[in-house]
């Protein structure tokens, strides 16, 4: 099971690597996001470091928006997400690898490149740190949530519209925990009550997740 | 073996098939024909499980394959419409990787000569450089390393196919049937597999 958890990983980093373009749009769609928002509001270091947290947290969750809608769909296209439902591995663990593999390819990059982009906005070093932790621990979250969305909106038309109705409500409570952490260490409160919520936010997901991923795939695919 | 009772498929609110029933032992081949659109893809996907029938039900070994789940997918190889070759890849990452999700490692060597059974040139071209041939080669290449696995489901194998590849193919399928496996396949290309096969006609009057 693990052997097939890291051949499937294995299959879409190579994937990614050859086509490295479709890896880098989410990336660099968070960079321009977030450092536009200090060119339009003005060099005032005082609002800026009020709406970092928030702006950061929005824009990580469009660049996750936007690379869920490929999460699936080549699979589907060419008949490989059939060959994986056929697999030897419980569709669990597929589902898991995928969902493991879009972390690794679109969140992990953010919450590298976050802290670097939160010095446009005056962020003492300290709460850089509460930044990425928050994200390294909400970024999964988005992930593993987003990709029940993409594996209902499988075939539908329009669906990038509709993926995006369905999933952002869904996004909802890490983006008040994931943002607040940032504000209530900016306010010299302890981040770690939120950062727990955000924890027990993954705990919950990544054990419900792949169980709904599953059932929303073989709904799709029938 | 593989039984099918009183098996219905209803597809966008027509009714394809109903009150099918045929069982297969090992060593048996069956030819499903039909016209387009008489649910042959349908059948297939319905007898490896990805689809749920309407009515009826499939039984591998005496038990429903809706229980078996995995260990009813070790059983079986479904080569489906679609290629499932990722353009990026080369025939042999392909291959290996299409091996492991069906949960079986083979050595590189290996997965070289399948495909040098079909004769697909050079391993390490990437699957967007090859003809629509030679993808289908890639693909049934897994024929080659599928001899153990007892079910064989292939939907219209020998689309695209030269009669080269086309022989190596029937001569495996044969081979298959003939060490007790059991092949399902839809065609519409003339196979000299035929005079073997017991022929499921989808168009025929519904029992």
């Amino acid at each position: 099971m693990i052997q097939a958890l890291r051949c499937l990983v294995y299959r879409d980093l190579l994937l990614a690597l050859r086509r490295r373009s479709d890896a880098v749009t989410a990336l660099l769609f968070f960079v321009v996001v977030v450092s536009l928002f200090p060119l339009g509001v003005g060099p005032e270091p005082a609002l800026l470091r009020i709406i970092a947290p928030g702006v950061i947290w929005v824009a990580a969750l469009l660049a996750c928006m936007l690379s869920l809608a490929r999460l699936f769909a080549a699979d589907h296209a060419d008949g490989t997400l059939e060959q994986m439902l056929l697999g030897a591995a419980p569709l669990g663990v597929v589902v898991a690898a995928k969902v493991l593999a879009h972390w690794l390819l679109t969140g992990l990059p953010l919450v590298l490149v976050a802290p670097v982009l939160a010095l446009q906005y005056d962020l003492p070093a300290p709460l850089l740190g509460v930044l990425a932790v928050s994200l390294l621990i909400g970024t999964p979250v988005l992930s593993l949530v987003g990709a029940i969305g993409a594996a209902l909106t499988l075939g539908a038309r329009g669906g990038g519209a509709l993926l995006a109705l369905l999933v952002l409500p869904l996004y909802v409570p890490v983006l008040v925990f994931g943002a607040g952490s940032v504000e209530a260490a900016a306010g010299a409160q302890s981040p770690d009550a939120h950062l727990m919520v955000l924890a027990a936010l993954l705990a919950a997901a990544a054990g419900l997740a792949p169980w709904a991923i599953s059932a929303a795939l073989r709904i799709s695919l029938e | 073996m593989l039984e099918i009772s009183d098996l219905e498929c209803v597809r966008g609110g027509r009714s394809l098939f109903r009150g099918r029933s045929f069982a297969l032992r090992g060593g048996e081949l069956l030819h499903v024909a039909g016209a387009n659109g008489s649910g042959k893809t349908s059948l297939l996907r319905i007898l490896c499980g990805l689809l749920p029938p309407q009515r009826g039900e499939v039984r591998w070994q005496g038990s429903p394959i809706r229980a078996l789940r995995e260990e009813y997918s070790k059983q079986l190889v479904y080569l489906g419409h679609a290629a499932a070759l990722k353009d990026d890849l080369t025939a042999a990452e392909n291959l290996s990787i299409a091996c492991r999700i069906a949960g079986k490692q083979f050595r590189p060597s290996e997965i070289h000569r399948a495909l040098e059974i079909f004769g697909v040139p050079d391993a390490g071209t990437l699957a967007r450089k090859l003809s629509q041939g030679q993808r289908r080669r890639a693909v049934l290449a897994r024929l080659a390393l599928s001899e153990p696995v007892p079910l064989w489901l292939l939907d219209e194998p020998f689309a695209a196919l030269d009669a080269a590849a086309a022989g190596v193919a029937e001569e495996l399928i044969a081979r298959h049937v003939a060490r007790g496996g059991i092949a399902i396949y839809t065609t519409h290309q003339e196979a000299r597999i035929e005079a073997s096969a017991r022929v499921l006609s989808l168009d025929g009057p519904q029992a």
